[in-house]
């Protein structure tokens, strides 16, 4: 057969595509992905004579998971629609988490703010103007209390975007639930947790690279024995890919930030089957449609063997890769900004179609600020509107199959590899991202990402072409400045009022441990449960393994 | 109103970068104040330090920085990068990994760009290290990449050179030999947890063992530094004191202070003469002639030249 | 002033014309910068505590790419060390880059170190996502332009080398 089919491509070419091709050419002499893959005008049962259904794609819930992790999908359950949402202070996000479960949202995500995430309290010189501004300001146990009141901690999932101090708030959310009365191993979500991507791109670490590896494993070990719901880790392309890397780059680089943390956590002496089911990833869906659908199968499949064949994971759980997904902040435009809802909307379908567990839409004004509450519920209704109008959700890996999509995800899967094998070849992400390599890819694709738009080369609709006159977007959410006030005091009370000399005991226990090698998150679970702040904690935590600084 | 030299000599900052900036993009003014700061030069002990782009120099910089002002020394830093020679731009990211000693008064960090031309990257750097002197920096490091004439040269004037490696770039040795073995008064094998690292000690000890004994009778020695972790960063200090008080207590500094004045001086003298000869040219509008003539070798350079001086003699 | 801008070697006695022999390349350099040797100098920082550097690092490269020498500081930058190091490398125009919303209070004051240290002279412009509203205010403040998103590079060419071609010359001839 597919001889015959090779015999009639080439006729089709020579005979019906030459005669118009030679009349008016195609738009442009030669189409690529935003990776620089190169796209076929037609792809055909010819592109996959390769492939073998069984190895290659499976069935949903089996390895390598290439149609999906759950046998069900979708028909099941649907995606865990979750706003990422956050901001001023605990009292304020509080109420907007409880609008979103009043809108149907069926998760929490929080947003931190930069002192939260970086490890300082609300009244350090550093947190002058940062205090509430991309998300909640938390400095002690007090404002978690706040943070969830009223939300019933063994009902909700909550995804936490924290990094460098995620086992501070993850201690918090314990504590917190404590007080509810609900046990920790009930507690379901996820704390971010991938300190590396942070080097690599987002900027919230503190501490050097090894002593931060220590403290993710900790909460590795920690997990498996006392929250064992908990996903310890969201292994997390999306910052890369919104720092300007392309989505073969993002597969590439998170699958080998992954490896890291697998070996990490073999090397402190967990068994792969016992922590690597918990891990979970999160990537970035963008704009060429196709492209990251194939990327999500790609990456799945790809996991899955490096899970089965380098670490020897024996379980199909520990070769599973669980993904968030949000849509590309980086692609919003503040020109004509309605027209960000349209380019979510696809990104979300993208995910959908690729299989994603959970999903956040950005808002149509996140080019201007956080969003407003209208925004927000747009966003949300996007998502639903997919859920339940379109029908993509009612069949497994609708796309599977395709000749087009088939070949994409085997090409990105093919490419990244490539890129992981030279990862690894320099000694592994840790040292290419001390040694710069991956942010300067990185800052390259971005570079040239940015001069295909100014050449028009890359067409973004409002931004290069179809602008129109338009008065800038003025009705955004605005962080009311008082709140760095407010929460300082907040925070000067809970000083006042707690015992200091429990704090100062926990924190020179934890100090200890730090430099030892017993597990960090018990002392730090003791102390945030005496109002220990953050910052302390942090504080007690640099003074043993010093401050990393960019290179 | 008082002169920038002035300024700059009562501690104003702003008066300092000015002039660099002039020095830096040759503004005829510049040369006054110099004139006027070179009696105040000669107090500051100068460190180079030189070594492949990626080496780590600049971390081992800042790390020193601390050590240099936990000691109370004011430290001058310049930091030469690369000018792109497609587009003459150049980005300048030395600082990032001394940045946070901005705020420390006694501190001044100067990124240099190498411009490309003229031969006078040494010359301008130079100039910059005679302001930091006059500045009253009691140490001023110099930090360039490779191993080009300019940055030997540069390297050269210091009163220690540090020669900064690290393992795993191929063809290391090689890069040794090229002409860097006789530059480098202390060696730093960086980052030298490397693998490679002990392979690499092991040859530069050959090469260095090989290579002619220094008529000071200095032994270079080699350091190995974790510069990101701060590791052996005080071992190499303590070279670098070693070293400086070698070189006090033997003839070579007197040496080297008088092949470093030489050296400025003829290249000024260099510029300053041809400069005569040019305006000359310019002034009667004689370059097509010139040109034309020795195109069609109706004259030879020699000769065109012995001519010149000939005639500027006879005027004087 | 102009006379001596032209020009590539330098003397004592002036500057002269020399794009011959080993000069060549060099004055060839030089005369397409118009200026001779003066070359634009920018600093691009990232005040506070937000990483998002991918804006401020394509806007180096940029500026690079336009003949400009560019210091990047990084991130997490206090407004004094942003202010010392504009003043140490001789800056003309110091770019500042956030996302975080901290603007308001951290680009004006590295205006205000700048001048308490005498380096009003030093143009700070600024980029990230600020609200419109935020605009004017900060223009109050002394930070003479504020990219918003989707500027292009060339814009931003365009805006320091018209805005920093005056004043460059007035220094070099004060």
């Amino acid at each position: 057969m597919s001889k015959n089919l090779q015999e009639e491509l080439n006729r089709w070419e020579k005979t019906t595509l030459q005669k118009v091709i030679s009349k008016s050419p195609e738009r442009q002499p030669s189409f690529q992905t935003t990776s620089h893959i190169e796209m076929k005008r037609l792809y055909t049962p010819l592109d996959l004579q390769e492939m073998d259904y069984c190895e290659d794609l499976g069935f949903p819930g089996e390895p390598p998971f290439t149609r999906g992790v759950q046998p069900t999908m979708y028909r099941g359950r649907l995606w865990t629609m979750r706003q990422y949402a956050g901001f001023a202070t605990a009292e304020e996000t509080n109420k907007r988490y409880k609008f979103l479960l009043q809108q149907g949202q069926t998760g929490l995500s929080v947003a931190f703010d930069l002192p939260t995430q970086i490890g300082y309290d609300s009244d350090h010189p550093l947190a002058d103007g940062e205090v509430g501004k991309v998300g909640v300001a938390i400095d002690t146990l007090k404002d978690m209390e706040i943070l969830f009141d009223g939300i019933p901690l063994d009902k909700v999932s909550t995804s936490m975007t924290i990094n460098s101090t995620a086992a501070i708030l993850l201690a918090m959310y314990i504590a917190v639930a404590e007080k509810q009365g609900v046990k920790s191993n009930v507690l379901q979500g996820t704390i971010q947790n991938d300190i590396l991507k942070e080097y690599a791109a987002r900027g919230t670490y503190i501490f050097p690279p090894l002593e931060s590896m220590r403290i993710v494993t900790d909460i590795f070990a920690f997990c498996k024995d006392h929250v064992q719901r908990w996903n310890t880790i969201s292994i997390s392309g999306y910052h890369m890919r919104e720092a300007g890397c392309t989505a073969v780059q993002e597969v590439a680089f998170t699958l080998s930030d992954g490896i890291a943390y697998v070996e990490a956590a073999i090397r402190a002496g967990l068994d792969v089957d016992s922590f690597a089911s918990r891990l979970a990833f999160f990537f970035c869906c963008h704009n060429n449609f196709i492209e990251e659908v194939a990327k999500f199968r790609a990456a799945r499949r790809l996991w899955s063997k490096i899970m089965k064949e380098r670490f020897k994971a024996k379980k199909d759980e520990s070769c599973m890769l669980r993904f968030h997904t949000q849509t590309a902040g980086c692609s919003l435009t503040a020109q004509q900004p309605d027209n960000n809802v349209v380019r979510v909307a696809f990104q979300a379908l993208a995910a959908v179609l690729g299989g994603t567990q959970s999903l956040h839409t950005n808002s149509r004004d996140e080019a201007y600020a956080l969003p407003t509450e209208d925004s927000v519920r747009i966003a949300l209704r996007t998502q639903q509107i997919i859920a339940y109008e379109s029908g993509v959700a009612d069949m497994i890996d609708p796309l599977g199959g395709s000749y087009a999509v088939e070949t994409l995800t085997n090409e990105i899967e093919k490419k990244a590899l490539e890129y992981i094998e030279k990862i690894e070849a320099m000694g592994g992400a840790i040292k290419a991202i001390e040694s710069g390599y991956i942010q300067g890819e990185i800052a390259e694709s971005a570079y040239q990402y940015q001069k295909e738009i100014e050449t028009k080369k890359r067409i973004i609709v409002g931004l290069n072409q179809f602008q129109v006159e338009e008065q800038p977007l003025r009705d955004i959410l605005k962080i009311n400045p008082e709140i760095e006030r407010y929460q300082k005091e907040k925070l000067a009370r809970v000083k006042k009022e707690r015992d200091n000399i429990k704090v100062k005991q926990c924190l020179a226990v934890l100090k200890k441990a730090a430099q030892g090698t017993e597990n960090l998150v018990p002392p730090i679970l003791e102390a945030v449960k005496t109002y220990a702040t953050l910052g302390e904690i942090s504080d007690t935590l640099r003074e043993v393994f010093g401050e990393y600084r960019e290179q | 109103m008082r002169s920038l030299a002035r300024r700059i000599l009562e501690g104003d900052i702003r008066a300092a970068s000015r002039l660099m900036r002039d020095i830096d993009d040759r503004i005829p003014s510049a040369l006054d104040a110099l004139k006027e700061l070179y009696p105040q030069t000669g107090r500051a002990y100068i460190i180079g330090i030189t070594g492949p782009p990626g080496s780590g120099k600049s971390t081992i910089v800042d790390k020193m920085v601390d050590i240099f002002r936990k000691e109370g020394k004011t430290v001058g830093i310049v930091a030469v990068d690369p000018t792109s020679p497609f587009t003459g731009g150049a980005i300048l990211g030395d600082r990032i990994r001394m940045q946070r000693h901005a705020t420390d008064e006694g501190v001044f960090i100067r990124s240099l760009a190498t411009r490309g031309c003229l031969g006078g990257l040494s010359r301008s750097t130079q100039d910059i290290i005679n302001v930091m002197d006059a500045m009253g920096k009691d140490i001023i490091l110099v930090e360039t990449v490779g191993v080009g004439q300019d940055e030997v040269e540069i390297v050269n004037t210091a009163h220690t050179s540090i020669v900064v490696l690290i393992p795993g770039l191929g063809d290391d040795i090689q890069a040794i030999k090229a002409g860097i073995i006789e530059i480098g008064d202390l060696f730093v094998i960086n980052k030298c947890e490397r693998e490679g690292s002990e392979k690499m000690e092991r040859d530069l000890k050959m090469v260095l063992e090989m290579s002619h004994k220094r008529e000071d009778g200095w032994d270079p020695p080699i350091f190995k530094t974790e510069a990101i972790l701060g590791k052996g960063i005080f071992e190499l200090v303590y070279g670098i004191y070693r070293h400086k008080q070698a070189l006090e207590q033997s003839h070579v500094l007197e040496k080297k202070l008088r092949e470093r004045a030489k050296a400025t001086f003829l290249e000024v003298l260099e510029t300053e003469v041809m400069s005569r000869f040019i305006q000359k040219i310019e002034k009667k509008d004689q370059w097509d002639h010139i040109l034309d003539e020795l195109i069609k070798r109706r004259i030879d350079p020699y000769s065109l030249a012995e001519k010149m001086m000939a005639e500027e003699l006879k005027d004087h | 002033m102009f006379r001596y801008l032209k020009i590539g070697v330098w003397s004592l006695s002036g500057i002269f014309d020399l794009d011959l022999g080993r000069y060549a390349l060099c004055s060839m350099l030089l005369a397409q910068g118009g200026f001779m040797n003066r070359k634009i100098r920018v600093l691009i920082a990232k005040p506070g505590l937000d990483g998002h550097d991918r804006g401020a690092k394509v806007i180096a490269r940029a500026l690079r790419d336009a003949g400009m020498e560019v210091i990047y500081t990084g991130i997490r930058q206090t407004p004094e060390q942003i202010a010392n190091a504009a003043i140490q490398e001789g800056v003309d125009i110091v770019g500042l880059s956030s996302l975080s919303g901290a603007h308001m209070s951290l680009f004006p004051k590295v205006v205000q170190i700048l001048k308490e240290k005498g380096a009003e002279d030093i143009i700070v412009f600024g980029g990230g996502i600020i609200p419109v509203d935020d605009i004017p205010l900060l223009k109050q403040a002394g930070i003479r332009e504020i990219f918003q998103p989707g500027t292009s590079t060339e814009d931003i060419i365009q805006y320091i080398q018209e805005n920093v071609k005056t004043t460059g010359i007035s220094k070099s001839e004060a």
